[in-house]
């Protein structure tokens, strides 16, 4: 981030060095949002494809369908862009609306705190799911 | 009460359902985390979470959710073709605005259908 050839470099050394700009990082936001983004397209597809083939069955055709290491890989992968992609969105409508900068920062930690922790539970599940088939 | 003073134009309003399928996508992230946790856990864990997706809210849910995906997804890639500089003439942006619409909802019915 601190490399002449970045996307800082059109703002002046000494705004890189106190993160000035009324956004602060937001040509770094715009780009994660817009990178999360692309790899959403195919991971959403994939997903809404397994969940249907998933929806009529039983606890243990999860359990098996996730122990195909593609299966497991593709859908940490939806896990960890989906929540970090909506947590960053979250942000944006969070800055939109709450004008208070205190208020502001702590809902921001509340919500990546739950975007991680969710994340965490969710991709340890998996984890789980695919290496040690599940508790029963 | 709106009549006279503010008309819903697509601009406008596209853009707030993608903000607001955003929002719901997000939370649905929760319930995706939810159907996981379940399935490792165990089976009444599972069935008490096939009971609520079972449900009449549930499957509101369900359905709503899916469409804010293709919602979200179709507009979003109006978005960044947008971000390449392209499609901002007041035609092509009415077209695409209604691709997105219209697109949308013949997604989810087929997902509706294929479920």
């Amino acid at each position: 981030m601190t490399s002449l050839i970045s996307k800082d470099r059109f703002r002046s050394p000494l705004a890189r060095a106190r993160n000035w700009g009324s956004a602060r990082s937001g040509t770094h936001h715009w780009w994660i949002m817009r990178t999360s983004a692309l790899a959403l397209i195919p991971l959403s597809i994939w997903l809404v494809a397994s969940v249907l083939g998933l929806v009529h069955g039983a606890q243990i055709d999860v359990v098996e369908w996730l122990q195909q290491p593609v299966n497991a890989i593709l859908m940490v992968l939806f896990l960890a862009f989906g929540f970090y992609h909506g947590a960053n969105g979250l942000q944006v409508v969070l800055e939109d609306y709450v004008h208070g900068e205190f208020t502001r920062t702590v809902l921001l930690l509340i919500i990546k705190a739950a975007a991680l922790l969710f994340a965490v539970s969710s991709i340890y599940a998996v984890f789980f799911m695919s290496f040690l088939g599940g508790l029963s | 009460m709106l009549g006279p003073y503010y008309r819903f134009q697509m601009s406008s309003l596209l853009s707030i359902l993608h903000r607001a399928t955003g929002i719901a996508l997000t939370a649905g992230m929760l319930v995706l985390a939810w159907w996981l946790v379940a399935a490792a856990t165990g089976p009444e864990a599972y069935e008490c979470f096939q009971d609520f997706a079972g449900s009449i809210v549930g499957q509101v849910m369900l359905v709503g959710w899916a469409w804010s995906l293709c919602y979200h997804l179709l507009a979003g890639i109006r978005h960044m073709v947008w971000d390449l500089g392209h499609g901002y003439d007041l035609p092509t942006f009415h077209k695409t605005g209604w691709v997105t619409i219209i697109g949308s909802i013949v997604l989810t019915a087929i997902i509706w259908v294929a479920a």
